[in-house]
């Protein structure tokens, strides 16, 4: 046990929650990210693959939205410790996104319209743990949550659920990505409370 | 890494903030910008995390944070309402490398702060006076009432110093009696004389609530500030940092 502060006594509102270590449930959804939030016009928009040796697969928001969807329902854990349960998403598996592709990369640098980046091993784009969320709640995803198109790769802390996603490159190496940089964990798994570097 | 930590003083800043000086175990030092995380451990061993902006650059253990109180914010009220000289508590960090400034950046800089978004751009603040850097620094800071400023007093000496810091303020419930704008959110036209033209390629550092941020950092990108210059910080009504 932590040294002990006289006097707290604490109000464990999220009593009952099955959550991961360090983290306390919020029925808002918070806000967080670097910089000025990107728009970005649906004419404009595109999603790229690009293989490890630089073969590029590119969809249209036309091509994009003529993929077979799904809905999902899934928690999110941010590591600034709020998580929130049972958020309703829909979007296009990665699964549909990387099918019929052969590679040997085991890593994934994703960037974003604005710059943001995060990398993440392939395997966890992979095996219905990730998608392209293009609807939040019933409703098109609002340009301050990511919209048109964020990914959503709820098993790991927030910040891989990169915001205005717009492509992914395949990597023999990993590499980290922009919060990996600036003393965040490269895996980020919130079951494992990997938070920063060193955890 | 945990790192022991008692309270060495506290000072009320307004009727909500309060500045809380810290010694810590063999603190690492910090940029302006970053924060800590303070975990409280109660005595049957249930704990809380949270976020908070340090203040002001580290005098070797000692660190200072300003925090505002929250509702039902166990931690900040922890330390806003309970924490007395000497008690103990436990400090992780520095957090963050994105938000911070640095004595060796000498490009202009604007700082735009609402309400306890302040707190690490005064700690950018404090730090460029200490290093004797030179870099001009407008700092436009948005809050309800003159009452809900922090720091007011350090400001208003800092800003009369004549050292190239300039501070513009922006009320939006109540003014100061004589103030010539009328209560309302930072503009357009605020932004242009508060801050810096865009061709003066400064770096802009926006801290607040969210819909401040988003507001501010729409503003800037539209006045044609690019927007790998403008960096945020958001906290929402549930907690993040500050």
């Amino acid at each position: 046990m932590g040294i002990i502060s006289r006097g707290f006594s604490g109000r464990r509102s999220s009593g009952d929650a099955h959550l991961p270590p360090g983290q306390y449930l919020t029925k808002d959804f918070p806000v967080l990210s670097a910089g000025p939030t990107p728009a970005v016009r649906l004419d404009d928009w595109e999603f790229t693959i690009t293989s490890e040796t630089g073969v590029v697969r590119r969809w249209t928001w036309a091509a994009f939205r003529a993929l077979p969807a799904e809905r999902i329902t899934v928690d999110l854990h941010c590591v600034t410790r709020w998580s929130k349960l049972a958020t309703a998403w829909e979007g296009v598996s990665l699964d549909v996104l990387l099918a019929d592709l052969t590679t040997t990369a085991r890593f994934a640098l994703v960037d974003s319209y604005g710059g943001y980046t995060t990398n993440l091993p392939l395997e966890d784009l992979r095996g219905g743990q990730a998608w392209l969320a293009f609807q939040y709640d019933g409703k098109d995803l609002v340009a301050e949550h990511g919209g048109p198109v964020r990914l959503l790769v709820p098993h790991l802390y927030l910040w891989k659920s990169a915001k205005w996603v717009r492509g992914v490159t395949l990597k023999s190496e990993d590499a980290p990505g922009f919060w990996e940089s600036l003393g965040y964990h490269a895996y980020g798994d919130p079951w494992r409370e990997q938070r920063y570097w060193g955890d | 890494m945990w790192r022991a930590a008692s309270v060495l003083s506290l000072q009320d800043e307004t009727a909500t903030a309060r500045t809380v000086r810290l010694h810590v175990a063999d603190w690492p030092g910090h940029d302006a910008g970053q924060h800590v995380d303070v975990r409280l451990t109660a005595a049957d061993g249930y704990t809380a995390v949270r976020s908070y902006s340090l203040a002001a650059p580290a005098e070797g253990d000692r660190i200072e944070l300003t925090v505002e109180r929250i509702v039902d914010g166990e931690v900040s009220s922890y330390l806003a309402d309970v924490a007395a000289i000497g008690d103990a508590l436990e400090v992780r960090g520095p957090v963050g490398g994105w938000f911070v400034w640095r004595p060796e950046q000498l490009e202009p800089v604007a700082l735009i702060a609402g309400g306890s978004g302040i707190v690490p751009l005064m700690a950018m603040v404090r730090v460029r006076s200490a290093a004797g850097n030179n870099a001009p620094f407008r700092l436009l800071y948005s809050a309800r009432t003159p009452e809900s400023v922090i720091y007011a007093a350090e400001l208003r000496d800092r800003a009369v110093a004549g050292d190239g810091l300039g501070v513009s303020y922006a009320y939006t419930r109540r003014a100061p009696q004589g103030w010539s704008r009328p209560p309302r959110r930072v503009d357009a036209e605020l932004i242009g004389v508060a801050t810096w033209p865009s061709g003066d390629r400064p770096t802009c550092y926006v801290c607040g609530p969210t819909p401040f941020v988003e507001s501010v950092a729409g503003l800037l990108t539209r006045a044609g500030h690019e927007p790998a210059r403008i960096r945020t910080e958001r906290f929402g009504p549930s907690g993040g940092a500050t």
